[in-house]
């Protein structure tokens, strides 16, 4: 294995880590108003991901920044190729980060239900153009010989994209509801639950169906043992949370995540990003990279840094491992939320 | 304007506000992290309300910080995927580096240090407060290395068969001798913001003669902080001023707008010129000041534009060498005036408070706090807009023209339809940001303790396992 190829596997793994975190995050977002019928039971929801959303989408920070640091060519033409789904997902992620830290800040219903809009667009979003973006990445888009993007918006929106964006909003709505099932007690769990096996069934047509073209346009054998391999996962995640064992289903459906991203990396390699315009100008694994030499050096970096952060995130997931309800909201809201006569 | 123009404005915008945020929380974490271990070690609830007080305000602060920094990184590809072709085999490390050593560290401790009262141990969940302050300064370290690599690149070589620029050595990128006085510059004036954030808050309440215990202290503890830092501040500039007027002698006569090189060199505080700027009608000068910060000698020379506009030519080929002079004059002066005046501010309450007294109950003073609040932030952003500003046209300083770094294929459209959005909802966010510290302000430390326990939950009829469960202390 060269080292660029090491990389391709690296930033395989961080954009795997990034859904397997943040789908579930995007997930409970989404369905914060269908699972969250009042107010205290979409705090409920949001607590449940509160302590660790943030270091959750910091994966995707880090995995943009080790693209960028590994991959210059493939980061510089897919960021200024796909221009305004980004954007959109900038726009998403900001509302969606604030809402988080401010929605609880002012006792007002207006107020909340504002910053509810936001996490909800804010969870959707993402959840839609990261499937579309990936699917795009790995069907090809029109590059010139300079490397660049030479497509606009609509050429990303064609039926695949859009199906793998689908495929991805409703896998992470139910790995979401999963989640919400696995951190919550009263009857939120069991909605969550039953919810989650009824848009699992659209997540396992769509997720197949996703799979199936995938294969049958880009695959290989490597694909297609993982892309199995992800709706076997899936169906027994399905299964699991069917015959309410929730830690199984959770675990299930990540693994499924998991497989999704892993197929669509191993149907892409060798290349990076192909081109529709000319396979010569294909961004590839090797063409794409850094320098042996800067790869080197970066690799020891993560060699020692990567082990130490999971270990931290694991032991956050640890100390936050506690299920919450409705008896975990405080009732009084927080100091300075309500409005304060002036002494 | 084409997408170049538009895209440096969306670079301008989006980093100086962004930049907004960044000092505030590297200054008010390690501030908050002193608090907490004064009441860690004390035990006096003097100390524990400071932590939340300012904490609450701090945290209102760091969510901005932490979205818009997203942009920050997404943008070097979106408009600038030229120079993220020509520069990612350097340029990526330390970005990378920061995302994976520092980024993580932060999101993870923060998150543990919002929920984690009452939830850790209480020295556990004080290291998380102190990771999260030790990150934010990591996080300032590595990308201060990659924007002195812009300003000054070292450890690399140019493959000109790839047209880019190669690592050949990432100590040498890390240990940067630009960054080693930019850094220390950066740092010391997140203090100094952050200092001036809990002077004028704690004059506000001091001026009412509310929470006087909570505020004292605070305001004391900002005294002390925007005056040491006021003096590092004005060191590390002094010192990179120097660094600066070798490795970019450019940047530094464009400073000063100084046409012909002197020896010595006076300083203008402010001046009147020609619209065009060529030539000055009216100043008010500090003799030798120029030589003394740009060479440590006070009749050293400092070269004039024309002088490297000449000089540029004949290394780099044809071309204007020239920044836009009134920018990098007055952004110079504003950066280093309403940097003085904060530290000069503390420097007086800090007089004015001893034997006990209150500076704040004169209204004067608690107004001069109040409205100092905003300059040191206004200082920071100058000196970035001066410092970038004042490198053009190169992105990368004798190595990368800013026009050749802007995506190929991006048009003019589609930046401004980002710049449009991005401007427009940092407006939103801004309006809401200052309204909710406002808001926290007025409503003051927490009368008591208020990791006790919280009365009349509503009990959950499906609680089983958790019956006993307190509420959470923190809720979202």
């Amino acid at each position: 294995m060269t080292l660029a190829e090491f990389w391709f596997v690296l930033v395989g793994f961080l954009f795997a880590g990034y859904f397997l975190l943040e789908g579930f995050d995007f997930g409970v977002g989404m369905l914060l108003p269908v699972l969250g019928r009042d107010d205290t039971g979409r705090r409920v929801m949001i607590n449940t991901i509160g302590p660790v959303w943030d270091m959750n989408e910091t994966w995707l920070i880090v995995a943009g920044a080790s693209l960028f640091a590994a991959f210059p060519y493939w980061y510089a033409t897919l960021f200024s190729g796909f221009y305004l789904p980004l954007l959109l997902i900038l726009v998403a992620l900001i509302l969606r980060g604030v809402a988080f830290e401010y929605r609880g800040k002012v006792d007002d219903p207006v107020w909340r239900q504002r910053w509810d809009i936001a996490i909800v667009a804010g969870s959707v979003v993402p959840a839609l153009l990261w499937g579309v973006a990936f699917a795009n990445i790995l069907r090809g888009v029109p590059i010139n010989a300079n490397g660049d993007f030479t497509g606009n918006l609509f050429t990303l929106l064609n039926p695949y994209g859009l199906l793998g964006g689908l495929a991805t909003v409703v896998l992470f709505a139910t790995y979401g509801a999963i989640f919400v099932a696995l951190k919550t007690v009263g009857d939120i769990r069991y909605e969550a639950r039953a919810l989650a096996a009824k848009i699992g069934v659209v997540a396992v047509v769509l997720g197949a169906g996703f799979l199936v073209w995938t294969q049958l346009q880009h695959g290989d054998l490597g694909s297609l043992v993982l892309s199995v391999l992800t709706a076997v996962a899936l169906v027994a995640g399905l299964a699991a949370n069917a015959r309410e064992r929730e830690g199984w289903a959770f675990g299930l459906v990540a693994a499924a995540v998991v497989g999704l991203v892993a197929t669509l990396f191993v149907a892409l390699f060798p290349d990076v990003m192909p081109s529709t315009t000319d396979p010569a100008y294909s961004l590839t694994v090797e063409n794409a990279s850094s320098t042996p030499k800067t790869l080197a050096v970066m690799s020891w970096i993560a060699a020692f840094g990567l082990p130490v952060v999971l270990l931290y995130q694991g032991w956050t997931y640890w100390v936050f491992r506690k299920r919450i309800g409705r008896h975990s909201i405080p009732t009084s809201p927080q100091h300075g939320a309500t409005p304060v006569a002036r002494s | 304007m084409d997408a170049l123009d538009l895209a440096r404005w969306q670079f301008g915008i989006v980093t100086v506000y962004h930049f907004l945020f960044v000092p505030l929380t590297i200054g008010l974490s390690f501030l908050v992290a002193l608090m907490q271990t004064a009441w860690y070690r004390t035990g006096d609830p003097k100390f524990l309300k400071m932590t939340k007080f300012w904490g609450k305000l701090f945290l209102i602060n760091f969510a901005m910080g932490v979205v818009t920094g997203i942009v920050q990184e997404f943008q070097f590809g979106m408009n600038w995927s030229a120079y993220s072709r020509f520069v990612g085999d350097v340029f990526g490390a330390p970005l990378a580096i920061e995302a994976l050593v520092a980024f993580f560290l932060e999101a993870t401790f923060i998150g543990l240090w919002i929920f984690g009262w009452d939830r850790l141990p209480k020295g556990i969940h004080l290291v998380c407060i102190w990771l999260v302050a030790i990150s934010t300064n990591l996080s300032a370290f590595f990308i201060l290395a990659a924007n002195s690599w812009m300003q000054h690149p070292v450890g690399f070589e140019i493959n000109p068969e790839r047209g880019r620029a190669e690592l050949t050595s990432l100590w040498a990128v890390l240990n940067n001798s630009t960054n080693q006085v930019a850094y220390p510059h950066v740092a010391t004036a997140a203090f100094l913001t952050a200092a001036a954030f809990i002077i004028g808050i704690s004059a506000w309440h001091l001026y009412r003669r509310q929470h006087t215990e909570v505020m004292r202290e605070s305001m004391k503890m900002g005294f002390v902080v925007a005056l040491i830092f006021g003096v590092g501040v004005t060191v590390s500039g002094d010192l990179q001023a120097k660094v600066m007027t070798e490795q970019q002698p450019m940047k530094m006569a464009a400073a000063e707008a100084i046409w012909d090189s002197q020896a010595p060199a006076s300083f203008s505080v402010f001046s009147v010129g020609t619209p065009d700027g060529k030539s000055e009608l009216f100043s008010v000068r500090v003799p030798y000041l120029l030589s003394f910060m740009a060479t440590g000698d006070p009749n050293g020379e400092v070269e004039g534009i024309r002088d490297i506009q000449r000089e540029s030519e004949e290394q780099f080929g044809p071309g204007d060498y020239r920044p836009i002079i009134p920018v990098t004059y007055w952004t110079f002066r504003y950066m280093i005036g309403f940097g003085i005046v904060t530290a000069a501010l503390a420097l007086l309450g800090l007089i004015m408070m001893r034997g006990g007294r209150n500076p704040a109950e004169k209204r004067w003073f608690y107004l001069a706090a109040l409205w100092t609040i905003p300059f040191p932030l206004i200082a920071n952003s100058f000196g970035w807009v001066f410092t970038e500003m004042g490198r053009q046209p190169w992105v990368v300083y004798s190595q990368m023209f800013t026009a050749d770094g802007v995506s190929p294929l991006v048009g003019p459209w589609t930046v401004a339809t980002s710049l449009t959005v991005l401007t427009l909802l940092y407006l939103v966010l801004a309006v809401v940001e200052v309204g909710l510290i406002v808001r926290y302000v007025k409503a003051g430390p927490p009368e008591d303790d208020a990791s006790g326990p919280i009365e009349s939950p509503e009990r959950d009829a499906g609680a089983g396992t958790d019956e006993g469960d307190r509420p959470l202390t923190f809720a979202y």
